[in-house]
Formats: C-alpha cells, sequence, structure tokens
C-alpha cells in the first residue's frame, strides 16, 4: 500500500522490472555481488567488454571506486515458495469474486459506502474492479497498517489499542493502550524523534515565541530569518554553496523537478524510485526514460542512447539529461551504486538529482548521508536533495547544490512562490538536531548516534541473516527488508509481532511487486542491545512459527568473503 | 461432410495431375516468390544508417548540454527575499523595520493566539516534532484522527482526511479520482495548486471564463453532444467541474447555487477549493457553501487548506466517506508523505475550538473586509480588485504601462514607501512562465481582526500617499 516506489512507467522507452522476482539477474546485481571491481573509467564505456572484465575480475578488489566493499544480497526466490504465492492470490481471486458476487447479490452485507442516492445516474467515480484488490485482499489485513500511536514515535511506543468486529472494514478503539511497544517501523533513524532534550526544548522556545504557523510563502511575507538560518546550516551540513528548505519532502521532489527540467530535457530515472519522483518527472513534461534498479549498464545504455540518437522524432539533441536516483531506496534497502553514477555522469555530462530521503543523517561515518559513505565530493553531485522527516524528527525536505542552482530555484520554485513556508518550531527542531549532528552542540552526542546506528544495522543484519532469513539489500542499509513472499503472511506477521508487543511494517502489492510481500524493519540508534535482541529473538519465534525461514544458504559466509556466482548455483536443485 | 472434403481432395490431385509442367514451374516461382517477400526485411536503411562506435563517441564527445539552471540575474526581484525576523504576527519585523501586518493570511489572528500556542506546546511535550513516518506506517497519532473528526463535524460532512502541506492537498485530491480519459471543467483564475493537480491528473481540461456560468454551461453542452456521438465512451468518461470558493488571484466569490444546478442538469461532480474562504465566510466560517446556504453533501469534494485563517500547516479534504475514503490509499500527497507533526495538529484543533466557540469573529472579519474594500476605493492610480467580503484583496495599477517588469517595479516601490511608513504589504507572487492565465501585478491587502479602525486608517492613508507620489 503506501510508501511505494511506483512501478508505473512514464512515457517513452520503459525498461520493466521483471515481475515475478525469479530472475536472479533482477536488477543486474548478482552476477557482480561482490561488486568492487576495479574498472578504469576511461574504459568503462563499452558495455561489451565490460562484462567480460567483470568476469575476468572474479576476484574482489577493495580499491576503485568503492573504498569498502559493497555488499549487496537479493537472495532467489525459492521456486516451491513462489509456486505457493502465487497460489495464494489464485484462492484469494476466487474468493474475491465469490463475495464480491454473493454482494452483488445482497447475500452478503455490504459494507462499503455507497453513493449518493440523487448521484446514482452520474458516471460512477470508480471502475468496478479498481477497488477488487482493496476490497478482498487489502481489508483482511488492514489492521496492519495506520495504527495510531499515542507517544513518541521513539524506540518504544505506546499504540492506541483497536478491535474489529465487522472484519476490518470498521475499527473501535478500546481506550486502552499497548505500552511499549519495540518500533521496528518508524524512520527514526538517529533516535531525534524525542520529546525531551534539547531539540524538543529549542522547538518549544521557538514556538512560544513564533507561534506555529507563518500564514504567507517564501517569497511573500513568510521568509523568517529562522529559515535563512537553517539553509545556511544545511549548506554547511552538506558542503556546499547553499541549500533551500521546504515544508514537506514530498513536494520538494514533485515541485522542484518541474524547475529543473522541462520540454526537450531527459530524466533518466531508477525504476524503483519514490513516487515523488515519478511525479516530478511527470509534471515537468520532461521524456521519462526508466532503467533498471540500481543497475549500471542499464543506465549507461540509455545515456548512450540519448546522446547519440537525440529526441525521439526529431532526432534534436537533448537539451540536458538528469539521472534520479535514491540514496537508500526504502523498499529494497539497497544503496546507490554513487561512485559508478557518477563517473558515468561525467563522462556523458549529465546532471544528477540524489534523493537522501533515506540516507541522510543515516549513513557515512559523518552522518552526511551517501556521498559521505562513499567518500564522495559532494560537489559532484548537482542537486542534492534530502528530507528533515526521518534522521532529524522533523518534517520538510531540502535542496542542496551550487550557488547558481539554488538562486534559480529561490525565484522559480513552485514551493517558493505558492505553498505556505515551514513551521518555525519544525525549523528549530531541524537546527538542533543538524547542529547536534555536526558536533556544533559542543558534545559528541551526534556523532555516537551515527556510530551506534551503523553498528545496530550490521548487528541486526547479521543475526536475521544467520537465522536463516532472506533479507534484501545492502549490508550498511538501516531499512531491512525481510522477505514473507506470502501476502497472508504480511497479516499473520504483524499481528504475532504485536502480540508480543513489536511493532513493524508489512508491505506487500503493489508497493513490491507481487509475490515478494515483505516486512520492513528500520533501525535507529535509540535501539539498544536488550531491544534489538528482544526483538531478534521474537522474530526468530514467529519466523518458525509461520516458518520464514526461506533461506537456502543458511550458514553464512564471514561478512567480508564476497558473494559469488556459485553461491547461487548451489541452491538451482 | 467427410465425404465432401475426399472429394475435393481427389480433384484437387487430378487437377494437379493434369496441369501442364509450365505451370506447375510458374506456380512454383510465386510460391517461392510469396514466401521470400514474407521473410525478407522490407527496409535495410537502418543497416545503412547504423553509426559505428567511432561515430557514436564522437556524438557523445561533440554533445554540449544547457547549464542546469539558466543563471539568475542579482536583481531579479524574487531572488532577494524580504526577511522577517521575528514572528509573523500582527506586529511584524521586515527588514529590520517594525509593521503592521497587511499581508499575511493571517486573517483570524489565530498565529500568535497564547490558546494555540499552549496546545501546540503540550502536544510538544508528548509527542516531540516530526512523525518519522507515513500515515500508514506509525505515522498516525490520535491527534490526526481526533482533528479529522473535529474538521468533519466543523463542517458537517461526513469525513476529513488531513494533509502534511496545504498545497499538496488539491493538487493530490483532484489526480486521485481524475485520470486519463476524464474530463475536467476549470475555472481560468483557478491557483496553481489546481493547476498542478489537472496536470498531474493527466485528463482533459477545458478552461471556461472567470465565474462566467454561461461559458461553462456552453461548454458542457458541448461534452453533452459529444457524449451522445459516443455514449459507450460517456459511460465510462467522469467529469468534474473544479472551482475555488473564495479566489485568490481574483478575490471573489464563485456562484455556487448555480454550479450546483448545473452539477445536477449535466451529471458533472464539483471539486472546491476553499484556501481562502474555509474560516472566513458563512456565518460559522464554514466557507462557500455556508455563505450561500448550499447543501454541503451536494458538494463531491472540499479541500482548504489549514494554513490561512487556521494559522497551522495542512490541508484537508472533506465531503461523503464513499468519496474521501478513496483518497487513503490513492492520494499521493497522503500516503507516499510523512504525517503532520503532531503539535501543527494539535494547533490546528485549537484553532477549531477557537472558531466554534466564537462564531463572532467571524462577522468582526467581515465588517473589517467591507471597510478596508470600501476605504481602498478610489486610491489614484490604483484600482481595487475583489468583492467586499473578501479578506485579500488585489490592488492593481490602473493603467500598465505596457512592461510587466516596470509595472512590479512601480507597485514594489509603492510597497517599500508603506514598509517605510510602518505599514507591512507584500506583492502577488506568481510563476510568470507556468500560470496558465498569468493575474495581473498587483498588491496584495490581507485583512485580519487584529487590525484597529486605527490600523486600516494608517495603512489607507499610507497606500494613497505612496500612489500619489509613485504613480505618474
Amino acid at each position: 500500500m503506501t510508501e511505494s516506489p511506483t512501478n508505473k512507467p512514464g512515457n517513452g522507452d520503459v525498461c520493466q522490472r521483471v515481475r515475478n522476482g525469479l530472475k536472479p539477474e533482477r536488477n543486474g546485481l548478482l552476477k557482480t555481488l561482490y561488486c568492487c571491481h576495479e574498472r578504469q573509467p576511461k574504459h568503462q564505456y563499452h558495455p561489451e567488454e565490460e562484462e567480460e572484465e567483470e568476469e575476468a575480475n572474479a576476484e574482489p578488489c577493495h580499491g576503485g571506486l568503492y573504498r569498502r566493499p559493497f555488499i549487496e544480497s537479493f537472495e532467489e526466490t525459492p521456486m516451491l515458495v513462489a509456486v505457493l504465492t502465487y497460489m495464494g492470490y489464485g484462492i484469494l481471486t476466487i474468493f474475491g469474486y465469490l463475495r464480491d458476487f454473493l454482494r452483488h447479490w445482497k447475500i452478503e452485507r455490504c459494507h462499503i459506502a455507497r453513493e449518493k442516492e440523487e448521484q446514482k445516474d452520474f458516471v460512477p467515480l470508480y471502475q468496478d474492479f479498481e477497488n477488487f484488490y482493496t476490497r478482498n485482499l487489502y481489508m483482511r489485513i488492514r489492521d496492519n497498517w495506520n495504527r495510531p500511536l499515542c507517544s513518541v514515535p521513539g524506540a518504544k511506543m505506546d499504540l492506541m489499542e483497536r478491535t474489529s468486529l465487522d472484519y476490518n472494514w470498521t475499527f473501535e478503539y478500546t481506550g486502552r493502550v499497548v505500552h511499549d511497544v519495540i518500533n521496528l517501523g518508524s524512520y527514526n533513524y538517529l533516535g531525534f524523534a524525542e520529546n525531551t532534550g534539547p531539540c524538543a526544548d529549542s522547538a518549544a522556545e521557538l514556538t512560544v515565541k513564533y507561534g506555529v504557523g507563518v500564514a504567507s510563502t517564501r517569497q511573500e511575507i513568510g521568509n523568517l530569518d529562522r529559515h535563512e538560518e537553517l539553509e545556511k546550516l544545511v549548506a554547511e551540513f552538506l558542503g556546499v554553496d547553499s541549500a533551500m528548505a521546504f515544508g514537506m519532502g514530498f513536494a520538494t521532489n514533485s515541485m522542484n523537478i518541474p524547475a529543473l527540467s522541462g520540454k526537450g530535457c531527459l530524466i533518466l530515472s531508477d525504476e524503483l524510485n519514490h513516487a515523488s519522483l515519478v511525479l516530478g518527472a511527470r509534471l515537468s513534461g520532461s521524456i521519462i526514460r526508466v532503467f533498471k534498479h540500481n543497475n549500471m549498464q542499464s543506465l549507461e545504455k540509455l545515456l548512450r542512447e540519448a546522446i547519440v540518437y537525440g529526441q525521439p522524432r526529431t532526432h534534436r539533441p537533448w537539451k540536458k539529461i538528469l539521472i534520479v536516483v535514491e540514496g537508500i531506496y526504502s523498499m529494497e534497502g539497497s544503496i546507490v551504486r554513487l561512485p559508478e553514477v557518477v563517473a558515468l555522469k561525467k563522462h556523458y555530462q549529465a546532471y544528477l538529482y540524489l534523493d537522501e530521503a533515506h540516507s541522510i543523517g543515516a549513513l557515512g561515518p559523518r552522518g552526511r548521508g551517501v556521498v559521505d559513505y562513499f567518500g564522495l565530493d559532494p560537489r559532484d553531485v548537482d542537486v542534492m536533495m534530502g528530507t528533515f522527516t526521518k534522521s532529524f524528527g522533523a518534517a520538510g525536505g531540502y535542496i542542496a547544490g551550487k550557488r547558481e542552482l539554488i538562486e534559480y530555484l529561490r525565484s522559480h520554485s513552485h514551493s517558493a512562490v505558492y505553498a505556505t513556508s515551514m513551521s518555525p518550531p519544525v525549523v528549530e527542531q531541524i537546527i538542533t538536531s543538524m547542529k547536534c549532528i555536526m558536533g556544533k552542540d559542543g558534545t559528541t552526542i551526534g556523532l555516537e548516534r551515527v556510530q551506534q546506528l551503523a553498528e545496530n544495522t550490521v548487528y541486526f543484519r547479521k543475526k536475521l541473516q544467520e537465522m536463516g532469513f532472506i533479507i534484501y539489500g545492502n549490508e550498511d542499509s538501516p531499512v531491512i527488508p525481510m522477505m514473507l513472499y506470502m501476502p497472508a503472511k504480511i497479516g499473520a506477521f504483524g499481528r504475532e509481532m504485536l502480540k508480543r508487543n513489536i511493532g513493524v511494517v508489512g508491505v506487500g502489492f503493489p508497493a513490491t511487486p507481487i509475490i515478494e510481500s515483505r516486512a520492513r524493519f528500520c533501525i535507529s540508534a535509540a535501539h539498544t542491545k536488550e531491544m534489538l535482541d528482544r526483538a531478534l529473538s521474537v522474530i526468530s519465534e514467529v519466523g518458525d512459527l509461520l516458518q520464514l525461514k526461506y533461506s537456502r544458504h543458511r550458514i553464512q559466509p564471514s561478512l567480508v568473503r564476497p558473494f559469488d556466482d556459485n553461491v547461487y548455483e548451489e541452491i538451482d536443485d | 461432410m467427410a465425404s465432401g472434403q475426399q472429394w475435393v481432395l481427389v480433384e484437387m490431385v487430378q487437377a494437379f495431375c493434369e496441369a501442364p509442367a509450365y505451370h506447375l514451374i510458374l506456380e512454383g516461382i510465386l510460391i517461392l516468390w510469396i514466401i521470400r517477400l514474407l521473410f525478407s526485411k522490407t527496409y535495410k536503411l537502418h543497416e545503412t544508417y547504423r553509426l559505428t562506435e567511432k561515430e557514436k563517441e564522437d556524438l557523445i564527445e561533440e554533445w554540449q548540454p544547457e547549464p542546469l539552471v539558466p543563471p539568475v540575474s542579482k536583481d531579479h526581484p524574487s531572488l532577494n527575499y524580504d526577511v522577517v525576523t521575528g514572528p509573523p504576527s500582527h506586529n511584524i519585523i521586515i527588514n529590520g523595520k517594525e509593521c503592521i501586518n497587511f499581508a499575511s493570511f493571517n486573517f483570524l489572528g489565530l498565529l500568535d493566539n497564547e490558546r494555540v500556542k499552549q496546545k501546540a506546546l503540550a502536544s510538544l511535550k508528548k509527542y516531540g516534532v516530526g512523525t518519522c513516518g507515513p500515515r500508514g506506517f506509525y505515522g498516525t497519532f490520535d491527534v490526526h484522527l481526533e482533528l479529522e473528526s473535529r474538521l468533519s463535524k466543523f463542517m458537517k460532512t461526513e469525513e476529513a482526511i488531513i494533509y502534511s502541506y496545504g498545497f499538496a492537498t488539491i493538487a493530490s485530491a483532484i489526480p486521485a479520482y481524475s485520470k486519463r480519459g476524464d474530463i475536467i471543467f476549470v475555472d481560468e483564475a483557478a491557483c496553481f495548486a489546481i493547476q498542478k493537480g489537472l496536470q498531474a491528473s493527466r485528463s482533459f481540461i477545458k478552461y471556461f471564463k472567470h465565474n462566467d456560468m454561461e461559458d461553462l454551461e456552453r461548454l458542457l453542452k458541448e461534452q453533452e453532444q459529444e457524449d451522445q456521438k459516443n455514449p459507450r465512451k460517456a459511460r465510462v468518461t467522469r467529469k468534474f467541474i473544479v472551482v475555488e470558493g473564495l479566489y485568490i488571484n481574483t478575490a471573489d466569490i464563485c456562484p455556487l447555487p448555480e454550479l450546483v444546478k448545473l452539477k445536477y442538469k449535466y451529471k458533472v461532480r464539483i471539486f472546491l477549493e476553499e484556501s481562502m474562504s474555509f474560516g472566513v465566510l458563512g456565518e460559522h466560517g464554514r466557507g462557500v457553501t455556508e455563505h450561500f446556504g448550499v447543501n454541503i453533501d451536494d458538494i463531491d469534494l472540499i479541500s482548504a487548506n489549514m494554513e490561512n485563517a487556521v494559522a497551522s500547516i495542512g490541508g484537508f479534504c472533506c465531503g461523503r466517506s464513499f468519496v474521501i475514503d478513496h483518497q487513503r490509499l490513492s492520494g499521493q500527497g497522503y500516503c507516499f508523505s510523512a504525517s503532520l507533526p503532531p503539535m501543527l495538529a494539535a494547533a490546528a484543533i485549537e484553532a477549531l475550538s477557537i472558531m466554534e466557540e466564537d462564531p463572532d469573529i467571524f462577522t468582526v472579519l467581515r465588517e473589517k473586509c467591507k471597510h478596508v474594500h470600501k476605504a481602498l476605493q478610489g486610491t489614484p492610480g490604483l484600482k481595487l480588485v475583489g468583492v467586499p467580503l473578501a479578506p485579500a484583496l488585489h490592488l492593481q495599477l490602473e493603467k500598465s504601462s505596457g512592461s510587466r517588469d516596470s509595472d512590479m517595479q512601480l507597485l514594489r516601490s509603492i510597497i517599500d514607501y508603506c514598509i517605510d511608513r510602518n505599514v507591512a504589504l507584500t506583492l502577488a507572487r506568481y510563476l510568470e512562465k507556468e500560470e496558465r492565465f498569468l493575474p495581473q501585478p498587483s498588491i496584495r491587502v490581507v485583512v485580519t481582526v487584529e487590525q484597529t479602525d486605527e490600523d486600516i486608517q494608517k495603512a489607507v492613508s499610507c497606500i494613497r500617499d505612496a500612489a500619489s507620489a509613485l504613480i505618474k
């Protein structure tokens, strides 16, 4: 359901993602799992050659573009599980049709809100099939989402207990509170979602002084001194010339990409990019082409073709090419192969738009995001975008880059002209938390949190792998998707975990490919070792109960040893 | 049946044997020819034009992209923002000068209301600032549920849904319902958020002249005739009218009763954007439906932001559950975005309470609006645009110099003159290249309940002085 990378293709040529997830080269990574082959940027640019080079280079090397091993795994779906999952969907669909039939003949009570009598002869607002999935599949497990909180979304949270007497069509609140649920769902990477401490205090102070609203736009009369201060700080934090902040992360993408790209421009977008990036690209009126997730060959092929053949039909050269990628992909837990993207971008003179929604604060030795993680120069990324929602425990987003870029946005961003500017207490929360990460508050709390998060992530991932779960993504990504495959297991897993006082997020179609339903854990620096251990033992217990330990190579090679093709040959039996 | 087929076969074999050799050869050649035609490539242009690697490299080498952004001149009018130090409330410090605020949309003066601040603080103490997640993934708080139910109660609708950003509200709501192939009739003066919503929906857009019901009816009739030609397509083509309650660009009110009549006559749904009218029009501040006494159930969807009268952040949509519930899975700005910080939701709840407890506030606002509207009539060289009830009016130049830039400069000098004399005003800003129908340059004059008669007197005389001094 929510927060999905939109798989919908844009206009223009599209590389569709392989839907069944059975193909090992699903995102062009498996063959190159070790991923740290040394490549000379000069003669990298011949896809045919490249393949040979990779095979020749089977030994991992820790030099080249990557500072450290780039280990990212996407274990193949076991065949039996895939078949069973499809069967599960089949059965659900048959029952769905049966119940729709019963509802149609009024044998089964229909809970869906109905159109007003006077408007029955209007063109129906929804096509009947549009809501088939919602009505018959999502509704059965709806209790796993939108669980209301009544506390800070910190390492532990309090949930309002709710029950449903009509199989999730409506919920009733019992008035009781489920206390101290371990929170593995919120994007509270650095644990700045707090109601005490310096951030909350400064936000409170600002509330008293400024109030919560602004009631005007940046360009009119809503440009507060606090906004300017925040922007200077963000630029300093990221190590770029200047920055601009916006009130909503989603809108930062969807309202600024149209300012940067337009007719006659080409946007190359990763197939798993977030909906906001897809919307922004669409609103820009540019041609959109989609490359396979994190697949550099696919990206390079598109780049070459684009420059060589120019615009469709007219064959005029493109005005500019914008590559749009994310730092951490929130559904896959993968990290963008930024060094290679930057090399490609430089060689082909394209521009790079990097969305660090999940990675800013959460990656890199200094918490400066994916650029810091790879030790690159932030000036090589043309547009650095990120959100304040996650690591900073606030709301909104930013765009940072060269001075000219920001000057242009200040005068042409949709957001600056038409949208109300950021709420002052929210701004203050960001300023305080960012200063903490930078160590400007005179403590090392921020840096310790960044390190704690990295430790927690590695620990949690390692333990899950050892238990035999299939988990996706990069070993350093604090977003950890754990495969459940079957849609019914999303519901069962979520409920069983909540029974044991652990809150997790389940994700299914359409946010993921149809058979790749998964649970997703977001690790926080605020999680203590006890909490993680408790969570792990519960996950193991529920995993045994629901038979979730799918992995076919349970005895993990030690983390330094690279994966190679052999691992996948073993499981083909 | 079987015998008939056999007979045909026998006859064929006989004919084959009897045929002369040259005939068979000719037929054979013809068959081969057909096969060749079928399997040969129809064009080989591609191969001859295929580029060699070298040529490709050259092309890549040659290609020069445009810069990512064009350079902005240092004195671009919208590059250097006015800086507000301290809260943007009734008294505002703009560029270091303390002024009376005639520019923020803080109509009800709730921005620095002590009760609102206290509630926000209490919420901050309980929940912290951010929600760290979208509504689906532990981003729903009890405060959000309370705000939604309070809003639906306030508006007397079945359901309400909140967004974390005012702009994203209508811009997400429209594409949740209207898809490719559907038709949207929209007023020319519609605000930018609506325009973006229309663009995202990829529907077929028909603009009608501002507040011109005859023009709208003409378009609807045209469409009706079109539909009769192709009834199968018409059965699945949804039709919507999108209007604003109180237009931000023109400061006038939409003729809602006529729109409702047209709705039922032509079976079109109405989406109403009330960002300017919510908390302003109507006896209890319910907006344009209350103003006209229109049954709110006749409007399919009402959207408004909570950034003007409510003086918080975010927006909401309300209407019947049948319509609104759909956005919980299809409203992009709702499901893919982090939810509204609880303290901002708590502030909005308290603002609603104040509005419910004291509906006189709306009468006061109306009186002030009328007062300002009357007082600003006949300003030399400036034309007042807007109805007497509108709290955000526009002052345009009576005679344009012909160039937009110089008009803007002239208006800006009037504003600077006023700011120097402690009256804060602002230019209405637009993206000139992006607007579908670009409004005339204007000065925004915003009326709030906090402005006293003296303040208004001062502002009006200030504007008059500036106009007579600066406009030739």
